[in-house]
């Protein structure tokens, strides 16, 4: 049992418990609260992968920003409606059927494949690569990133302004 | 840990999100179960990176997670504008376009 073996072990236990908690705890408040819990060891996820960078942007953007939004919108729909949302479920047996059957079938494409035990080892910083690759061979992509930013939040401001 | 490590956890979760997308009734917590199926995508993205000892993973990722945030809050604005108009964001009321 290595340190990298018993952490990941740990992130893998807390991140699905919570991911479970996400799609069956019956309040809608309660669940977007273990969904940051489940990005946030999603991040950590990142951090036992060598990407620092990304477990920053992952707290930032997801465990930030959505998390944030999404408590949002539910204080605000609750507030109109006047109750609490309780998220009742429906074709519990059906979903869980499907989903059993999409992780079986995952999991027979990752039996067949070869196995891939050694990672290799880092080559040199790889935030400072990822920061030249950004403005190098992807700058058109990042760019084109912004622009859809723009238009998604302008769209969303446009959806709900007030009509007054 | 090995590659196949991570991708069945990126497996489990996926497949945990989807049983969230297909079971709620509310249309923000079938967002959320949506949120939970990207991230395990990413977490995918980001092992093939670092175990293929490539960089294009990891950027993929990063703008995958941009993407993310521009969905929810066009998707939440929707679901805002639904709230206002109908009075119920339960999925199965929402069968306007019904033939």
């Amino acid at each position: 049992m290595t340190a990298e073996t018993v952490a990941f072990a740990g992130v893998a236990v807390v991140l699905l418990g919570s991911s479970l908690a996400v799609v069956l705890t019956p309040n809608l408040f309660h669940a977007v609260l273990y969904l940051a819990v489940a990005l946030v060891s999603t991040g950590v996820v990142f951090l036992l992968l060598d990407a620092p960078f990304l477990f920053g942007v992952q707290l930032l953007l997801y465990a930030g920003g959505v998390v944030t939004i999404v408590v949002f919108a539910i204080m605000l729909t609750e507030r109109l409606v006047g109750q609490t949302i309780r998220s009742a479920s429906r074709y519990l047996v059906n979903g869980a059927v499907i989903s059993a059957a999409v992780f079986v079938g995952i999991v027979g494409f990752l039996v067949q494949a070869p196995r891939v035990g050694v990672r290799p080892a880092l080559a040199g910083d790889l935030t400072l690569a990822l920061g030249r690759a950004l403005v190098g061979p992807f700058a058109l992509v990042l760019e084109l990133l912004g622009v859809l930013l723009v238009i998604a939040l302008v769209g969303a401001l446009y959806f709900t302004r007030s009509e007054a | 840990m090995p590659l196949s490590a991570y991708l069945t956890l990126a497996a489990l979760v996926f497949a945990i999100g989807l049983f969230g997308v297909l079971t709620r009734r509310n249309a923000v917590g079938i967002l959320l179960g949506i949120e939970l199926m990207l991230n395990a995508v990413n977490i995918n993205l980001v092992a093939f990176a670092r175990f293929a000892g490539d960089l294009a993973g990891v950027i993929f990722a990063l703008f995958t997670i941009a993407i993310t945030v521009a969905e929810v809050a066009v998707g939440l604005a929707i679901v805002i504008v639904i709230f206002r108009v109908r009075r119920t964001v339960e999925a199965d009321h929402l069968d306007l376009l019904r033939g």
